[in-house]
């Protein structure tokens, strides 16, 4: 018998021995005869690979027959034609120049750009959810009408509401509905408001919102400590105010914690409270809106409860209501019926069961696939791994904020901890150097920037939001990262406004392209020929 | 000729009754490269503190807002073809528009030049 005296396990690789990589100045020095790096291929336009003259479907003759086009008919689109191939490795080349959630951290602020699981992908892919027509019988799709049902109660409990309106297809589109809501509610009364009132750390679709709704929009300042300034709010309010729109947590990252408060004072005044769920993630589980006083918040299903942004589908913003102001959700909805079955409620039943809707926000129900990516989501993390989302969510967040407060500037730090959402200034940078060149810097080290110079109230903002699903190590890189270009920034180094140097294009000209927008493809030779494109997309 | 200044960083250049309004060299610094302006059609009233006009960089979009009240008699059309005229010369031909006086009083409570300069800096 032999006694084991080594008692860490082996190393599967104990020579540690890898392929050897290139060098940075190997890759940037080194020419190739196509433009590609390995890997790496280089793209040219559809309309510098297509021609005129070749397709990949191949389609019979059109028949004779009379035209109805009045005229408008066109021989030639002058669209690129390409084979199948073509077409497919130039949409996935393109693709591999891009970044994406499946890459890696991807810390947009306020965008809660997490992980997607594929067992939400699964689901949403059920036949019986999936390949399903909004104007087929209801009898034959009551499985889905039962989930969007199923979900609504979900997305009620969480947050402690009255009623969920689940058409809108995302977050400003809910936003627009609650303000609907609140406008329906007023009128009821007979109160003619007109004034909404949103602070400096609301969301920027807020005051848009808002004016898009017929509301005269007043900004609320903020505190030194980047909240709601109470006092301000108070005094503004009266019996023109309509509304109040408040970002819960707020886009600098933070609690309010006078939330309470602000919905009593704005009650007391006759007014509805408005909450933009878009940072949801930082409380799911933990904190329920309603208890806050809140009348309407949408909640970005494709925020907080996964498939982010391109993550396989649109987004998804349904909106719970509060007691007050349920009655005037919009239709079409699901709901069940006694003898168990479920149904659209229309206009057609609604003067029974909900005469007050203010009427339709959409065709049909909403967001099918969103529907169920989120109530899979829901049911596979179950009440306590929800919380357990917020808890880690802000962990994440509190983490970033502490590694890096010695290195950049955190104008909120000394105010306590952080929600979801870390945030940064400028301030100490070398003269010349701002957010921009720090973003374009993390390109080069292969993260997705965070979010830029937003909100406004903090100068040459860095709002980051690692969100739950990212690991230790990960964040520790990112870190580790971003710590040495805010050292290059503040040291002035000038390589740093060469950035990206290995992004498959270098630094573009957001100036120029917003003065002298090129919006479309303008054929450089009239036999169709390429000729090489540069003037057209002049600058970059 | 005088000129004053808001907290909001629009000055205003008063001549007999008719005020020119644009937005401050330190405004234009802060904003960044500008890329589109939208100022007020001729005719147009507005009051002091709406909003009369829109600066958009390539960081951010803001309101300008009509340090004081009047009808619109011009809007400056030059910053259509080349909003960098902004960040070229903020204070000058960088004008957003002019407007006839409703209110001369409106001015009282305005900076003047050198009382802005010193609060800038405190910003």
């Amino acid at each position: 018998m032999t006694v084991a005296t080594e008692t860490k396990p082996a190393s599967p690789n104990p020579s540690g021995w890898r392929p050897s990589a290139p060098v940075a100045g190997e890759v940037s020095s080194a020419p190739t005869v196509t433009g590609n790096r390995a890997l790496m291929l280089e793209e040219p336009l559809l309309f510098e690979i297509g021609s005129r003259d070749q397709t990949g479907v191949d389609f019979e003759p059109h028949s004779e027959g009379t035209s109805r086009m009045g005229g408008l008919e066109r021989d030639s689109l002058d669209l690129p034609g390409l084979s199948e191939p073509e077409a497919v490795r130039h949409y996935t080349r393109l693709s591999r120049q891009n970044y994406a959630i499946d890459l890696g951290l991807f810390p947009l602020g306020s965008c809660t750009m997490k992980h997607n699981p594929r067992l939400n992908e699964k689901m949403a892919r059920l036949p019986g959810f999936a390949d399903i027509h909004p104007l087929q019988p209801q009898e034959t799709v009551q499985g889905a009408l039962e989930l969007i049902n199923k979900l609504a109660f979900w997305l009620i409990d969480l947050t402690g509401m009255h009623g969920v309106a689940m058409s809108p297809k995302a977050g400003a589109h809910g936003e627009l509905c609650g303000l609907l809501c609140i406008r329906a509610a007023l009128e009821a009364r007979g109160d003619a408001r007109q004034v909404v009132l949103v602070p400096e750390s609301a969301h920027g679709t807020n005051p848009a919102t808002a004016a898009f709704c017929g509301y005269r929009v007043e900004n609320i300042p903020a505190t030194k400590t980047g909240r709601v300034d109470l006092e301000a709010l108070k005094a503004r309010l009266g019996p023109d105010v309509a509304a109040v729109m408040i970002t819960n947590p707020n886009t600098c990252g933070l609690f309010e914690p006078d939330m309470k408060a602000i919905s009593d004072a704005v009650h007391a005044a006759g007014a509805f409270v408005y909450c933009d769920g878009a940072n949801f993630n930082a409380i799911v589980g933990k904190v329920r809106p309603g208890d806050l006083g809140v009348d309407a918040m949408h909640i970005n299903l494709h925020k907080t409860f996964s498939t982010p942004h391109g993550g396989g589908g649109p987004g998804s913003g349904p909106v719970v209501l509060s007691e007050a102001l349920a009655p005037y959700g919009p239709l079409p909805f699901a709901a069940k019926y006694p003898d168990g079955s479920y149904k659209m409620v229309e206009e057609e039943t609604a003067g029974e069961e909900h005469p007050d809707a203010f009427g339709r926000m959409v065709a049909f129900h909403g967001q099918m696939g969103m529907f169920t990516r989120a109530l899979t989501y829901i049911l596979s993390h179950g009440a306590d791994g929800l919380a357990q989302v917020a808890e880690d969510s802000v962990l994440n967040a509190n983490y970033i904020l502490r590694s890096l407060e010695d290195v950049l500037d955190a104008p909120f730090a000394f105010s306590g901890p952080c929600m979801h959402e870390a945030i940064f200034s400028d301030k100490g940078f070398a003269e010349g150097f701002s957010t921009i060149d720090v973003a374009k810097a993390l390109i080069d080290e292969g993260f997705h920037p965070m979010t830029m110079y937003f909100p406004l109230v903090v100068h040459g903002a860095m709002l980051v939001e690692p969100t739950e699903t990212e690991s230790k190590a990960n964040l520790d890189q990112f870190i580790a990262a971003l710590r040495s270009i805010a050292e290059r920034a503040k040291a002035g180094d000038q390589a740093l406004k060469a950035a990206p140097i290995y992004a498959p294009r270098r630094r573009l000209d957001e100036t120029l392209a917003a003065r002298k927008p090129v919006l479309s493809y303008n054929n450089p030779a009239p036999d169709g020929s390429s000729t090489g494109l540069g003037a057209h997309f002049g600058g970059g | 000729m005088s000129l004053y200044f808001t907290k909001e960083h629009e000055w205003v250049r008063v001549e007999g009754d008719v005020a020119t309004v644009g937005i401050s060299d330190h405004a234009q610094e802060a904003l960044g490269d500008i890329v589109f302006a939208e100022v007020p059609d001729a005719g147009r009233t507005v009051a002091k503190g709406d909003d009369a006009a829109v600066v958009e960089s390539v960081k951010a979009a803001s309101d300008v807002y009509a340090p004081v009240g009047g009808e619109v008699v011009e809007g400056n059309a030059a910053l259509a073809d080349d909003p960098s005229l902004i960040n070229r010369d903020p204070e000058g031909d960088g004008w957003f528009f002019k407007l006839k006086l409703s209110d001369p009083s409106e001015l009282e409570g305005l900076m003047d030049e050198a009382a802005y300069r010193e609060w800038v800096k405190t910003q």
